[in-house]
């Protein structure tokens, strides 16, 4: 195994329910984050949606796995870039969002919230700096 | 293929996991214990009620290594090491812990 850490990008750009892409999104992530890389996940466009509090998906007969996002911390995934545009454009705001959280392991295990919000402009280096970047 | 827990018949994938979570009893981990060869103490059982509290709160079942940090968390280190959890489910604590649990196979573990 290399010991080669890379930087990992997951982009979600879509609605939470209409299609698999945020469900097969996260589990990605979840096996993903086994393999000790440095993991970020961002939400654009209606992929904002995926991290809105309060969701009911019982009327679609599936399985509601927002509640997956909040335990992304205990898989040391802790960035979770939210972008700011994509919000103003849907009539949301930071408190429309769950509130994630994670444990800082090197901080006597402060609790800190995950959600970053950045413009576009921000979100434009946070992909830049990536090594390898997956869209969903 | 199903366990069957006093006439009713529950089913299950190839590996053992069941396929409806709801239809999960006490009396079913009994017998998911016997087949995996498992003698379940009150650790044993702190370990799978743990884990059914997780899926509840989450809804996935947590890889191993999350499932040993957890565990360590909540009942302290003398239960949360890879050693002593190896010990109550040593063909995997996640994999074995969460298929007597009721839970889907751990997301995760590779």
């Amino acid at each position: 195994m290399s010991e080669i850490i890379k930087k990992f990008l997951y982009v979600n750009r879509k609605a939470p329910y209409g299609t698999i892409y945020a469900q097969e999104s996260l589990e990605v992530v979840l096996i993903g984050a086994a393999f000790d890389q440095d993991v970020s996940v961002a939400f654009l466009d209606d992929g904002v949606f995926q991290l809105t509090k309060g969701q009911d998906t019982t009327a679609a007969g599936l399985k509601n796995f927002s509640p997956t996002f909040r335990a992304l911390g205990d898989y040391e995934v802790t960035k979770l870039y939210v972008e700011q545009e994509s919000l103003d454009e849907r009539g949301l705001t930071l408190d429309d969002l769950q509130d994630i959280q994670y444990e800082d392991e090197d901080d006597d295990y402060a609790e800190k919230p995950s959600i970053i919000v950045v413009s576009r402009a921000e979100m434009a280096d946070v992909m830049a700096d990536q090594d390898v970047i997956l869209s969903f | 293929m199903s366990y069957d827990v006093n006439g009713a018949t529950i089913e299950h994938d190839e590996e053992g996991y069941i396929t409806n979570l709801s239809e999960w009893s006490k009396e079913l981990a009994g017998i998911i214990a016997v087949a995996e060869d498992i003698d379940m103490g009150e650790e044993h059982w702190a370990v799978v009620n743990f884990l059914r509290e997780y899926y509840e709160e989450y809804q996935i079942a947590p890889a191993v290594r999350v499932l040993i940090k957890s565990i360590k968390k909540s009942m302290g280190p003398e239960v949360g090491n890879n050693k002593y959890m190896y010990e109550l489910f040593p063909y995997g604590p996640a994999k074995q812990a969460c298929k007597i649990a009721g839970l889907p196979k751990p997301t995760g573990c590779v």
